[in-house]
């Protein structure tokens, strides 16, 4: 098999607050509202807890896209949480379109408990997105050894 | 290194359907650390769990894996498998190989796939897992109810009657809720108020149970055991310890004009009022804002005529400051807005109302004195429309999309009340289903449809037309005769969709307690957790968790108490111990931390550290572990990466991630 | 000079002061360095000129260590540093006095040689001209030619904390600070990365930006600790390697007075103070106008909010 018809099967790294979008991805699985299995989810208590450098790091290990799911702002399990996330990946993420990393292979989302269909909507817009950019090259190799 | 032990639930063919078990036991064997692995029908049964203490005891495990369904229903039942058998319950982690994987996907292949990456993060995680210990915070031996309905009043007494303290906050001036303005209640027809009234009086008797009316919550800091909450108390302009509740104050009130909340503004109210007259207190409010001496400041005939001198103008808002252990919402519920349905002329017609006005126009202390009348001419009716699901299992955005469960059988009520009283009266009801499960409700439906002959048709109403004669001219479709219908009515009758009552977003966010996108209440599990809200120490009692009738609602406030008089009776909570921690010898000092902590648990101190032999006095960061509760907002906003959180420590996350990106 | 000596001696003599902070020159003379003189006879090497542009305000976190009082040398621009270390509590107010000196705008050794000039040995300055003696005969060259980048984007002449101002100050902002960046984010994703990728390659990671930064505080550096799993030397670990710039600069945001002393240090030429701008630049436009170091209290647009704060998605998506 050629490298060319090879299927690009993109790693895609969900965090996922343990209160709201935890809650509402098991609302998805329970209702039987199906995903791509490229989607891993790594349960944090609060969408606060993702480090920048958490980011980094899946795109460094090779993953093709990250999303961060928390609770709809206003409704943090801990009050003001995804308020600091909101600027936190704010900031990131416009950084990361500045060097050139292609914009979409970041995603913030707030999903809620309740929301299992939001929560297979958004995981399938997602991975339709990453598909079409493709593999993550750049975050791997902003430094080329020459 | 650890020795871990991975388990592999099947769930029966719940997971073993989509996720070839037995080959995440042969991926997980080759995982670093892994020193055990079995699969097993039911990992959460009886056996299952005694094959982790097994495993545990036979091969020295230090760390336990199981993939099985979402921590989030079986991760305490594996930590305290794990705790019986000798290790600490924090070693313990779940992939998720249900929920998040076996009943999502249908292919067997790439299910196990995911079931192995999954496995693999959690095994990776355990690697770097620490023996926790949860600390313990104190229980204030008190509850809050917010809310004064059926459901609060039923929760408050149970819980005063286990022997805590209750208070009661109802925003309105008495406490009653909307069963103080039902007429009658289904399936037995008994008075509404016969029932309610006795429960609005032992709970202003009971000595354990304090109400605040025309009070708000205004502010919720604290946690589970120890919630501190500030009670706006707004002011009456009434002194509750003087007014008699004569009465007199309302009669001579010269402002009039004001429409009654209690009657559904179809009648109206003097400014200084007392809701209705079995009110629980029988003190009335002034309503500064249609009061003419707050208005114009000339008037005070209510001071001038109330012979207890109880009439206070100057009465300030008050706020009250009390802990509590637990907090149950029992908020209700309201009809909605029927702005944007102008099909049905609910704006044009007087004789068009909602099933809730009708229960008003029905009872003896209404607007009619309980006479069926036409409110626009004062007729007898002789022709009564009903239209069903006005608002409810509606997609469109003006509506709701859920059933409000309790209009088929309160219409089936009404209507069955129309023909006994007044047997020349045709009822129509127009439906798209009669949904009467429950209790006697079937029968109750069948009779109004057998014994009164109510005419049931079932097909929708397009619009509904006043005529100049005063008639509403309605046009339905009936689906089982496939026929278009128009019928001349006196009188329209909605049952209008239920919603949350307003504010209760707001409510929630201060408990930060989980809201759908309808404004329900969300619960913690929705099959075994109904009455518990996901965040520790809230409860739910009534309409606020989701559509329900009184003898539902009632159940339900019960429930709520016992699970808050459940948490009451502890000394002492266990707490979580998956706090910040910050590691001295790394910490700057800098309170950036403190900024983002909402609980304040971080402080800082002068303290002498022991860097690799260099002795110093450094300014770090503490954290209260009894406040912290674990979010990890300080995590990230520490910039050398001395603060972490433990259970969910950057090492431990990262090793997620690299399993996953692997 | 003398005035700035003068004062040193008189402070240290009366015993208000028991060190100062200031610049000694170096082996030549366009190179001096950061220095603490406790006597007169150390200040004897003391150095003010037009090459101290170096940032003493971090020197100040072992300053505020030592015994007694340490009298320190700012330029305007230093002061937000100073400022933003004393809200972090890196440094102690009661330990230093701070003598705002004059400036005119610092200059930049590595512009003077890309003019050609080689073999220095002695430079004036004369009004807006520099006389710059070399082996190979005298030159001449303007002053603003050779000034730092970040004199062009200089922050004004005000100090934003002393406790006596010596000298005068001249404020040399002729650039729009955000120009490159604005320059940068409209070219293509390709373009961008390209750019990037060639500057980020240069990178030998010396650390030089990190040690000089006064935000880059930390007792110990995340890629020094092994609290993310990041403690690995010079080209083991790939993600260290990678993500260095990016990491520096997001745990800086916010806190980052724009200093440009990483820029002016790298020995490879990076334009770092590119990443610095860009958070400045963003939380301008999405938190409202925020210059770190103008006080010690305000808190940092990273750890407030708003509750209608932009999305993550329209942050990246605009404009």
């Amino acid at each position: 098999m050629s490298i060319e018809n090879k299927e690009f099967k993109p790693k895609i790294v969900a965090f996922c607050c343990n209160w709201c979008s935890y809650a509402g991805a098991d609302l998805a699985g329970s209702s039987r509202l199906a995903y791509p299995a490229d989607v891993k989810i790594i349960r944090v208590p609060c969408s606060c807890r993702v480090n920048p450098m958490f980011v980094l790091r899946a795109f460094e290990k090779g993953a093709d896209g990250v999303i961060l799911c928390g609770c709809h702002p206003g409704d943090c399990h801990y009050t003001t949480g995804n308020y600091y996330t909101r600027r936190r990946m704010s900031l990131l993420f416009s950084m990361l379109d500045f060097i050139g990393v292609e914009n979409g292979r970041t995603r913030v989302e707030w999903v809620s408990a309740a929301e299992g269909v939001k929560f297979s909507t958004t995981m399938n817009d997602f991975a339709k997105k990453i598909h079409s950019l493709g593999e993550n090259v750049r975050l791997g190799d902003i430094r080329c050894k020459n | 290194m650890q020795r871990i032990g991975v388990f592999v639930c099947h769930c029966g063919s719940n997971i073993a359907a989509t996720v070839d078990v037995e080959k995440v036991v042969e991926y997980a064997k080759l995982e670093p650390g892994v020193v055990h692995a079995e699969d097993y029908q039911y990992m959460c049964s009886e056996a299952g769990q005694m094959k982790i203490a097994e495993a545990v005891k036979d091969k020295n495990l230090t760390g336990i894996v199981v993939c099985s369904c979402s921590p989030r229903m079986h991760e305490t039942t594996f930590r305290n498998a794990a705790k019986r058998a000798g290790i600490n319950p924090y070693m313990v982690e779940i992939a998720n190989i249900r929920e998040h994987c076996s009943w999502i996907h249908k292919d067997i292949e790439e299910g196990t796939e995911k079931a192995v990456i999954l496995a693999r993060a959690a095994i990776a995680k355990v690697n770097l897992n620490a023996p926790l210990e949860p600390g313990e915070s104190r229980v204030t031996k008190r509850a809050l109810v917010i809310g004064g309905g059926i459901a609060g009043i039923q929760t408050a007494l149970d819980i005063a009657d286990a022997g805590y303290e209750v208070d009661i906050v109802e925003k309105t001036p008495s406490i009653g809720g909307r069963m103080s303005q039902l007429d009658k209640t289904f399936p037995t027809l008994d008075c509404s108020a016969c029932i309610l009234t006795p429960k609005m009086v032992e709970a202003a008797a009971h000595e354990k149970v304090n109400i605040y009316t025309y009070s708000e919550v205004d502010k919720v800091s604290g946690f589970v055991g120890d919630f501190t909450v500030d009670i706006k108390k707004k002011a009456r302009s009434v002194d509750m310890d003087k007014c008699t509740g004569c009465g007199v104050c309302s009669e001579k009130c010269p402002m009039k004009k004001t429409p009654s909340e209690f009657n559904r503004g179809l009648e109206n109210r003097s400014a200084i009022y007392t809701p209705f007259a079995q009110a629980i207190p029988n003190v009335p409010v002034i309503d500064r804002e249609n009061c003419i001496m707050f208005k114009t400041g000339k008037c005070g005939v209510c001071s001038k005529v109330c012979q207890a001198g109880a009439i206070d103008y100057e009465q300030q808002d008050e706020i009250i400051t009390e802990n509590y252990g637990a907090i149950v919402v029992a908020t209700g519920f309201d009809t909605i807005k029927l702005d944007d349905f102008d099909e049905y002329a609910y704006n044009q017609s007087k004789d068009v109302i909602t099933s809730l006005e009708l229960e008003r126009v029905m009872n003896a202390a209404g607007p009619t004195k309980g006479h069926l009348e036409r409110l626009s001419d004062g007729k007898a009716p002789k022709e009564i429309v009903f239209i069903q699901c006005v608002g409810s299992r509606d997609v469109t955005c003006r509506g709701k999309e859920y059933c409000s469960k309790i209009c088929c059988m309160y219409t089936a009520k009404h209507a069955m009340l129309i023909r006994d009283k007044y047997p020349d009266v045709n009822v129509t009801v127009f439906y798209i289903d009669v949904r009467t499960p429950g209790k006697n409700f079937d029968e109750f439906y069948r009779r109004a449809v057998e014994e009164y002959q109510v005419n049931y048709i079932k097909g929708q109403v397009g619009k509904v037309m006043p005529q100049a004669d005063g008639k509403l001219l309605v046009q339905g479709v009936d689906l089982l005769d496939n026929r278009q219908i128009l019928k001349e009515a006196d009188m329209v009758v909605l049952a209008t969709a239920i919603e949350p009552e307003a504010g209760v977003r707001k409510i929630a966010t201060m408990l930060t307690a989980s809201i759908d996108t309808n404004d329900f209440l969300t619960e913690a599990h929705p099959k075994l957790r109904p009455v518990e809200s996901p965040t520790a120490g809230v409860f739910l009692s009534g309409v606020c968790q989701g559509p329900k009738d009184i003898p539902e609602t009632v159940a339900q406030a019960g429930a709520a108490a016992v699970k808050a008089i459940g948490l009451l009776a502890k000394d002492k909570l266990m707490t979580n111990p998956c706090t910040a921690k910050a590691d001295e010898l790394l910490c700057n000092g800098c309170s950036t931390c403190a900024n983002v902590c909402p609980y304040g648990a971080i402080t800082y101190e002068e303290k002498e550290i022991n860097d690799h032999g260099i002795r110093e006095n450094r300014r770090v960061a503490a954290v209260n572990t009894a406040l912290c509760q674990g979010c990890g907002a300080c995590t990230v906003t520490c910039p050398s990466g001395a603060m972490d959180l433990q259970g969910f420590s950057n090492r431990q996350i990262l090793a997620e991630v690299d399993a996953i990106c692997r | 000079m003398q005035e700035l000596i003068n004062k040193s001696k008189e402070l240290l003599a009366s015993g208000s002061i028991n060190r100062v902070l200031g610049w000694k020159a170096g082996d030549l003379s366009y190179n001096p360095e950061p220095a603490f003189f406790t006597s007169e006879e150390e200040l004897a090497d003391f150095i003010y000129d037009d090459f101290c542009a170096a940032n003493l305000s971090k020197f100040m976190i072992e300053a505020a260590k030592k015994e007694g009082k340490t009298l320190v040398f700012l330029k305007p621009c230093d002061t937000y540093s100073f400022n933003q270390l004393l809200k972090e509590h890196r440094v102690d107010r009661e330990k230093a006095y701070i003598v705002g000196v004059g400036c005119s705008g610092k200059l930049s050794t590595t512009k003077i040689k890309e003019q050609g000039v080689k073999g220095i040995t002695k430079i004036t300055t004369n009004g807006d001209t520099l006389e710059i003696a070399t082996l190979y005969g005298d030159k001449s060259l303007n002053r603003s030619d050779v000034l730092l980048e970040r004199c062009h984007v200089c922050k004004g002449k005000e100090h934003r904390i002393y406790d006596e101002l010596i000298g005068e100050s001249k404020e040399t902002s002729d650039r729009d600070k955000f120009k490159e960046v604005e320059m940068l984010e409209k070219m293509s994703p390709e373009e961008k990365f390209a750019f990037f990728q060639q500057e980020l390659s240069k990178c030998i990671r010396c650390n030089a930006c990190r040690n000089v930064c006064p935000a880059c505080s930390c007792r110990k550096c995340v890629f020094d600790s092994d609290k993310f799993d990041s403690a690995q030397k010079l080209n083991a670990n790939s993600f260290e390697e990678k993500m260095f710039h990016i990491i520096r600069a997001f745990h800086v945001a916010g806190r980052c007075t724009d200093c440009g002393e990483c820029s002016r240090v790298c020995p490879e030429g990076i334009p770092l103070h590119l990443f610095n701008r860009k958070f400045i630049k963003d939380i301008d436009e999405l938190y409202g106008e925020f210059r770190a170091g103008e006080d010690a209290e305000t808190v940092g647009p990273l750890t407030s909010f708003t509750f209608d704060d932009a999305e993550p998605q329209e942050a990246v998506e605009r404009g």
